[in-house]
């Protein structure tokens, strides 16, 4: 019996502190509410003539004591979790992304580079990665116990985490959102490994096309050309009879809404672009784009993002 | 009327003489009958919730699962937490206990509305008849949370009969409800203030806030439910139009609530309990009383704590965060005012006593590994596992079950007018402390290494702690197969109870055991605090 969970990430070894810190703190209020109970239960049994002198009569200042004790202590729990949440939920600008879409009842992934996964992520150890996570059916959740890390994997929208593996090794990947009748089979494991060997693996497996240039094809065979341009530069009246925004150099810049909001232009936001382009219009442009919704899988998606994402990093804006 | 009772009472005549035709026990406005209908109601869906419970632990026992089929263990699961969360853990105290002791308590005659308690009775067996008759005929495999888009788009079971069953039985708690807070505002005995009355009387008055304003939002949101999969209008589905975590924020909405539904009547019973067997006054009254109040108040907003890694904003989950360590807060205040009332006392052991200070110690724990979940990134890791599990079993089962019998063996003199065997009793509450432990202790362990909640089969790795579980398992069952088993036996050969056999304070133990249909023979009056226990002589040495 393994009672011992490897930490695989720095991340895991600080939530184990957090986790090892309530261990303490609560094995410290067991020892006094049940130390205390059988300590009166002994010393004031019914049968025993010990002395038990004078009831005092005013109690609020030990309820105030103890209240405050309590308040103090919860508050300082409260920050120790939410300082690590907090940085558990915001990636680093340059980490390696990798797409993942649950669906009933699998995992699958891709990378950059179009290799393909299904039921295992391979990834380098020593570096941020980035995990792109949607689902095409129902509620999954992704969860590496390895990492400590976990989160739900909707239908419908990106979510996103984050982590740098530390140590090398094949972990346990599980869904924990009850998905459906193989809920219990939806498992796979994430294998980290030296860069070298990763990159050993990423030449080893069949790629195909990089999905940014299976999102080109993409690009044109859905009519996306049409109005951004052949290579997304943006239309205007006079190429063009539809005027669209330019579409270099956007991903990952700020992009003014009609409605006066500023918003960052990162998958998500390129994702309900495509699927409800009347919700963001851009300022100074027409509602005259369609909705892909339903016609566009979520792995066309996401290699037309990738399109999109390579557009930006050929010319920096 | 007042002699006519009286003389009842010196006959032996009591309310379950009055009338034995099946007819007067089924239309009967007399709350204590009331009473003993939803105790038999409930009694029947605890075991069969348990039986679910029990089949999925030895599903457990091997790394692949003992039943064969994923699919029959999911609807095992769904039906555990469907019948053990609506028709045990949210009605069993309010109605079994409390419907037969509030108005007892209160030196009233019935509760305010009679009929609408026979009524709630009803909506309740209506609503139980059809849960039990869509989880046999083919059962539900979706999880007690009903979580969208997969109930209302994929899972092929009854999904639709089981959400239309809890919907009744949600306007039997909102009958129930409304019935205390009404009794308790208006039908309070002369003498007895808001603060003369037993912490009992403020635990269901703060329960019943929570019944009557959450229950409606869980009809709703099922009512949303049933809509979206029959006629596919998108509510929660999004590739409908809809939002599937607008379906967890109305679940939870009332489900959190719920918990205090659960464990509030259970604080009240415990603190019934242990200056009743401390001989000493409840350490602490007003602040047991405004913890209650308080605990009503902030359970309506820490919802978002069970979405922490649902997708919902980081500002969000940090504001869910602290609202959950606050709601701990008056929880935690309790257990110290409990151990208080202890501390000199005069503490004798019987079988509610024992079960009380199980409650104290069970709820502790459970609270405890609340704060674990409460911590946003332990959450991370914690939550949708065993651990889950275990801590809410530790509140729910170790804590709600443990003081729901405490309050059964402390009123079962007044309600049946028979003594159970204290042994026995003592017995059964040391039994299922101990299975208890067993059972969910190393679920802890579990979660922490990772083990997935509702899973059918598991890696190899995690079997040892599996086994332990469900070996406990056994133990919990005998445990509760215990007092079903004595607590009948008592029904035809306990020894007779007289009127106030623990010596307790509280208008209940002013009349006869059990007592006449007219509850009292004159209306009590109240002249002095609640828990005015004389201090008994020590006794002296010789």
């Amino acid at each position: 019996m393994n009672l011992w969970l490897t930490a695989a990430t720095h991340n895991a070894t600080q939530v184990d502190y957090l986790i090892f810190a309530l261990v303490l703190i609560s094995c410290a209020v067991l020892a006094l509410v049940f130390g205390l109970m059988l300590l009166y239960m002994f010393k004031y049994r019914a049968g025993s003539d010990i002395d038990r002198g004078t009831l005092p009569r005013k109690t609020w200042r030990l309820e105030a004591a103890w209240t405050a004790a309590t308040l103090v202590a919860f508050f300082g729990l409260f920050v120790w979790g939410a300082k690590l949440y907090l940085l558990l939920f915001q990636p680093p600008a340059d980490a390696l992304q990798i797409h993942v879409i649950g669906k009933q009842f699998m995992w699958k992934a891709e990378h950059d580079g179009g290799q393909r996964e299904i039921n295992a992520i391979h990834l380098p150890v020593g570096l941020d990665v980035q995990l792109v996570m949607t689902s095409e059916d129902v509620i999954h959740d992704f969860s590496v116990p390895a990492f400590r890390i976990k989160h739900d994997v909707l239908p419908g929208r990106y979510e996103a985490l984050w982590f740098r593996v530390d140590i090398p090794g094949t972990y346990h990947l599980f869904c924990t959102q009850f998905c459906g009748v193989d809920h219990a089979n939806m498992v796979g494991e994430i294998v980290a490994m030296p860069k070298a060997d990763y990159q050993k693996w990423l030449a080893r497996s069949d790629a195909g096309e990089t999905l940014a240039a299976a999102g080109k094809t993409l690009f044109m065979r859905y009519g996306c050309s049409g109005c951004h341009g052949g290579d997304g530069a943006g239309a205007n009246q006079s190429q063009s009879t539809v005027r669209a925004p330019s579409l270099a150099g956007l991903y990952g810049s700020p992009v003014t809404l009609a409605d006066g909001r500023v918003v960052k232009a990162d998958d998500r936001y390129l994702r309900d672009c495509i699927l409800t382009p009347a919700r963001q219009r851009v300022a100074s442009y027409l509602p005259v784009m369609p909705s892909f919704a339903g016609e566009i899988s979520e792995e066309e998606l996401l290699k037309i993002i990738a399109y999109l994402k390579s557009l930006s990093q050929q010319e920096p804006s | 009327m007042s002699a006519a009772a009286g003389a009842a009472a010196l006959s032996g005549e009591s309310y379950l003489t009055d009338g034995f035709s099946l007819r007067s026990w089924l239309l009967t406005t007399d709350h204590k009958r009331i009473a003993i209908l939803y105790l038999a109601s409930i009694t029947v869906f605890f075991f069969i919730g348990a039986a679910g419970a029990a089949l999925v632990r030895y599903n457990l026992i091997v790394p692949e699962g003992l039943i064969k089929s994923a699919e029959t263990y999911n609807r095992l699961f769904t039906m555990h937490g469907v019948v053990m969360v609506w028709f045990f853990l949210v009605p069993a105290v309010p109605v079994t206990l409390g419907n037969f002791i509030v108005p007892l308590m209160l030196g009233a005659r019935d509760l305010a509305f009679p009929k609408l308690n026979l009524v709630s009775w009803y909506l309740f067996m209506l609503g139980g008849a059809i849960v039990l008759y869509s989880l046999f005929t083919g059962g539900v495999d979706t999880g007690w949370t009903f979580y969208t888009p997969l109930t209302t788009q994929y899972s092929k079971g009854h999904v639709v009969a089981t959400v239309i069953g809890i919907f009744i039985a949600g306007f039997s708690s909102i009958a129930t409800g409304l019935n205390f807070i009404v009794s308790i505002h208006r039908l309070r005995a002369p003498g007895m203030t808001w603060f003369r009355m037993p912490v009992f009387l403020w635990s269901l008055y703060a329960t019943s806030v929570i019944l009557v304003l959450a229950t409606p939002v869980l009809a709703m949101t099922l009512v949303l439910l049933a809509f979206e999969r029959i006629f596919h209008i998108g509510v929660f589905d999004p590739t409908l139009g809809g939002d599937p975590l607008l379906f967890q924020h109305l679940f939870w909405f009332y489900s959190h609530p719920a918990v205090y539904i659960m464990i509030l009547p259970g604080f009240g019973i415990v603190s019934e309990i242990v200056p009743a067997f401390s001989r000493k006054p409840l350490f602490g009254y007003t602040f047991v009383v405004w913890a209650s109040i308080g605990i009503a108040v902030i359970s309506f907003l820490v919802w978002g704590h069970h979405m922490f890694v649902a997708g919902t904003s980081l500002f969000s989950a940090l504001v869910f965060s602290i609202l959950s360590y606050m709601v701990a807060v008056p929880s935690a205040i309790k257990v110290f005012n409990w151990i208080g009332t202890l501390h000199k006392g005069f503490i004798r052991f019987d079988a509610p006593m024992l079960y009380a200070l199980g409650f104290i110690g069970l709820f502790t724990m459970g609270g405890l590994t609340g704060l674990f979940v409460a911590a946003l990134a332990a959450d991370v890791h914690l939550t949708q596992t065993y651990f889950v599990v275990a801590h809410f079993h530790y509140v729910m089962v170790g804590g709600m079950v443990s003081a729901f019998f405490a309050g059964l063996h402390y009123w079962w003199p007044k309600i049946t007018g028979r003594h159970y065997p204290e042994m026995w009793g003592r017995a059964g509450a040391l039994i299922i402390f101990i299975g208890f432990h067993l059972t969910f202790f190393p679920q802890f362990i579990l979660g922490y290494l990772g083990m997935p909640r509702r899973y059918h089969s598991y890696a190899p790795e995690f079997q040892v702690l599996n086994v332990l579980s469900s070996a406990g398992t056994t133990i919990l069952a005998a445990g509760y197969l215990l007092p079903l088993g004595y607590l009948t036996w008592s029904l035809l050969r306990g020894e007779r109870a007289a009127p106030n056999p623990w010596d307790a304070t509280g208008l209940e133990w002013q009349t006869p055991s059990p007592p006449p249909t007219e509850n009292f023979v004159a209306t009590p009056v109240v002249t002095e605090e609640p828990y005015a226990y004389p201090r008994p002589k020590p006794q002296a040495t010789s």
